[in-house]
C-alpha cells in the first residue's frame, strides 16, 4: 500500500481543475456540476466552492446517483441507493460537468450518462476526475484530470477524503 | 434476502434499508424520471388468488417503473377458478421463467409453501396471505409514519400507535405489530374482545377496549377494515354500536393531538370504522399511503431482485 497523491497535491489538483473548467466554459452561469456519490459528490462540492471564489458567483452543484443504471447490478449483492439532487436550474440546455473520483473502466460514466439522459438534455456533458488510472473498457475519456496514475489491473486505487475518512489521500493497493 | 414472506424474517437493519431505499426511489419518481432500467428483462408475476385493487396495481406500477415485465394472474379468469392446485400453478410459472412471484392468497402460509417448495426458483413476495401477514403494507405504513413523525430518525423510536378494529382477521395488524415493534414504536391495540385473536396477550403490545381512553394520547391512529367477508360468526351486536364505540368520527378526531395522523390500509367501510369526514380530513394520510406504497414496493423489488442473491448459486 502506497500513497499516490498527498493532501496538498489533491488540493492543488482541485484548484487547477476548477480553473480549467472555467476556462473551457466562458459562460460560467450555465455550468452545473454533478458529483457521483459518494466521493465524487464531495469533490463536486469542493470544486464548486473554488469556482464560486474564482468566478465571483454561485455555481450550481448537485449529485447524480447511478446505482439504478449500473450494468453490473446482477453480479453483486444489492447496493444501497444514494441521493440524487439536481440543482433547481435543471440540466436542460446546461453545461453539465460530471465529477468522479477515479476513472477506471468507464462503466460508471456510461451509467451516469444514461441516468443524466433520463433527467434531461444538457447542451454538453464534460467529465472531471481526480485520478485517471487507465484500463478503459468503453470509449470514454475525461476532459479534466487531476492526475494520471499508471496502474496494473490488479491494483486498486482508493481516494480518502476528510469528509468521510478524516484524511485527504489517494492510496494505491496491491490486491491478490 | 431472497423472499419477503413475513416481517418476522426481517432484521431492523434490513427494514430500515428498505425504507431508506424507498425514500430515494420516491425522490426519483417525484422528479421527471418515471422509469428506471434496473429490472429490464426480469419477469414478475402477480398471482392474486384473492381480490385486491391497491396492492395489485401498486406492485404492478412498481415493477413497471423498474422496467420489469409484469404478468397478471388472478383467480377469476384463470385455471385457479377451475380448481388448479398451487403446485401446478407454481410449476407453470417456473416453466414461463418468472423471476419473482407476488402472491396474494386466502390461505395463511401459501407464500411460505411456495418459497419452501422446489416448485419454482424465483423470489416469493407475500402480498397478503389469509389472516397471517401483509409485509409490504406494514413497510409502507412505517414509511408513511416515519415521513410524518420520524423527525429525521431512521427508526420509529417512541412513536405511539393505536391499531383499532378488527385485529382478529387482520393480516395488516399482524405485520404492523411486528414491524412497529421492531422499529421501536409503542403499539396499543384497541378492539372489542371478540375481535382480538387468541394469544394476543403474548404480543408485544398494550391492549385496550376503550377507544376514547387511547385516542388522545397517540401519534398515529391506524384504523382497520371490518372484514365482513371473513366473519362467520357474530362479533358485535350491530354496525351502529360498533361504529359508536370503535369508529373514528369527527368528535374523536377533535380530541387527538394536532400533529397526529390517521391511517387506514383500505379499502374503507365509510361510516363503519371511519366516518367520511375523517377519511377526507387534512389529518388523514390514507391517499398518501397508496402513493408511498409504490415507492416502498419498488424498494422491495429492488432489494430482492436487482442484485445477485447472497445464497450460493443464484440464477
Amino acid at each position: 500500500m502506497s500513497s499516490a497523491l498527498s493532501a496538498p497535491e489533491i488540493a492543488r489538483a482541485l484548484i487547477r481543475i476548477s480553473h480549467e473548467i472555467l476556462e473551457a466554459n466562458p459562460d460560467s452561469s450555465k455550468i452545473t456540476l454533478l458529483g457521483i456519490p459518494t466521493r465524487g459528490a464531495h469533490l463536486a462540492h469542493r470544486i464548486g466552492v473554488h469556482m464560486r471564489e474564482f468566478a465571483g458567483h454561485e455555481i450550481a452543484v448537485g449529485t447524480l446517483d447511478i446505482t439504478m443504471h449500473r450494468d453490473d447490478l446482477r453480479m453483486r449483492p444489492p447496493r444501497p441507493i444514494m441521493p440524487t439532487s439536481i440543482p433547481h436550474q435543471g440540466v436542460e440546455g446546461r453545461e453539465v460537468i460530471l465529477i468522479d473520483d477515479v476513472l477506471f473502466s468507464g462503466r460508471t460514466i456510461r451509467s451516469a450518462l444514461d441516468a443524466l439522459g433520463e433527467i434531461g438534455r444538457p447542451r454538453r456533458v464534460q467529465l472531471a476526475v481526480l485520478v485517471d488510472r487507465g484500463h478503459r473498457e468503453l470509449p470514454i475519456r475525461a476532459d479534466f484530470v487531476g492526475k494520471n496514475i499508471p496502474t496494473s489491473i490488479t491494483q486498486s486505487v482508493k481516494l480518502h477524503l476528510t469528509e468521510i475518512d478524516s484524511v485527504d489521500e489517494v492510496m494505491l493497493e496491491d490486491q491478490r | 434476502m431472497r423472499h419477503l414472506l413475513s416481517i418476522a424474517d426481517l432484521s431492523k437493519t434490513e427494514a430500515i434499508s428498505i425504507l431508506d431505499t424507498a425514500v430515494e426511489l420516491a425522490r426519483i419518481s417525484d422528479g421527471t424520471v418515471k422509469k428506471l432500467p434496473t429490472l429490464r428483462g426480469r419477469t414478475i408475476v402477480n398471482l392474486f388468488a384473492e381480490d385486491s385493487t391497491r396492492t395489485r396495481i401498486s406492485f404492478e406500477a412498481a415493477a413497471k417503473r423498474l422496467s420489469a415485465d409484469v404478468i397478471n394472474f388472478s383467480a377469476k379468469g384463470s385455471s385457479l377458478s377451475k380448481g388448479e392446485s398451487l403446485k401446478d400453478t407454481a410449476l407453470t410459472l417456473q416453466a414461463m421463467g418468472a423471476d419473482a412471484v407476488v402472491i396474494r392468497h386466502g390461505a395463511s402460509g401459501a407464500p411460505q409453501r411456495l418459497a419452501d417448495s422446489e416448485w419454482m426458483q424465483g423470489s416469493v413476495i407475500n402480498a397478503g396471505d389469509g389472516t397471517h401477514e401483509h409485509p409490504s403494507q406494514a413497510l409502507l405504513d412505517a414509511f408513511t409514519i416515519r415521513k410524518h413523525l420520524g423527525k429525521g430518525a431512521p427508526d420509529l423510536h417512541g412513536i405511539k400507535v393505536a391499531i383499532v378494529g378488527d385485529v382478529l382477521h387482520s393480516r395488516v395488524a399482524r405485520s404492523n405489530v411486528l414491524l412497529l415493534n421492531l422499529l421501536g414504536a409503542k403499539v396499543t391495540l384497541v378492539a372489542p374482545p371478540t375481535l382480538l385473536p387468541v394469544g394476543v396477550d403474548s404480543w408485544p403490545v398494550n391492549i385496550s377496549y376503550n377507544f376514547d381512553e387511547v385516542v388522545a394520547s397517540v401519534d398515529v391512529v391506524m384504523m382497520l377494515r371490518v372484514q365482513q367477508e371473513r366473519m362467520t360468526d357474530l362479533f358485535f351486536p350491530n354496525a351502529r354500536e360498533y361504529s359508536r364505540y370503535f369508529g373514528l368520527n369527527a368528535d374523536r378526531l377533535s380530541t387527538m393531538s394536532p400533529t397526529s395522523i390517521v391511517m387506514h390500509p383500505g379499502p374503507m367501510n365509510r361510516g363503519l370504522e371511519i366516518s367520511a369526514d375523517v377519511a377526507d380530513s387534512a389529518r388523514s394520510v390514507i391517499v398518501e399511503q397508496v402513493a408511498n406504497g409504490v415507492s416502498v414496493r419498488m424498494a422491495i423489488l429492488y432489494v430482492l431482485l436487482a442484485g445477485q442473491p447472497l445464497e450460493v448459486g443464484g440464477k
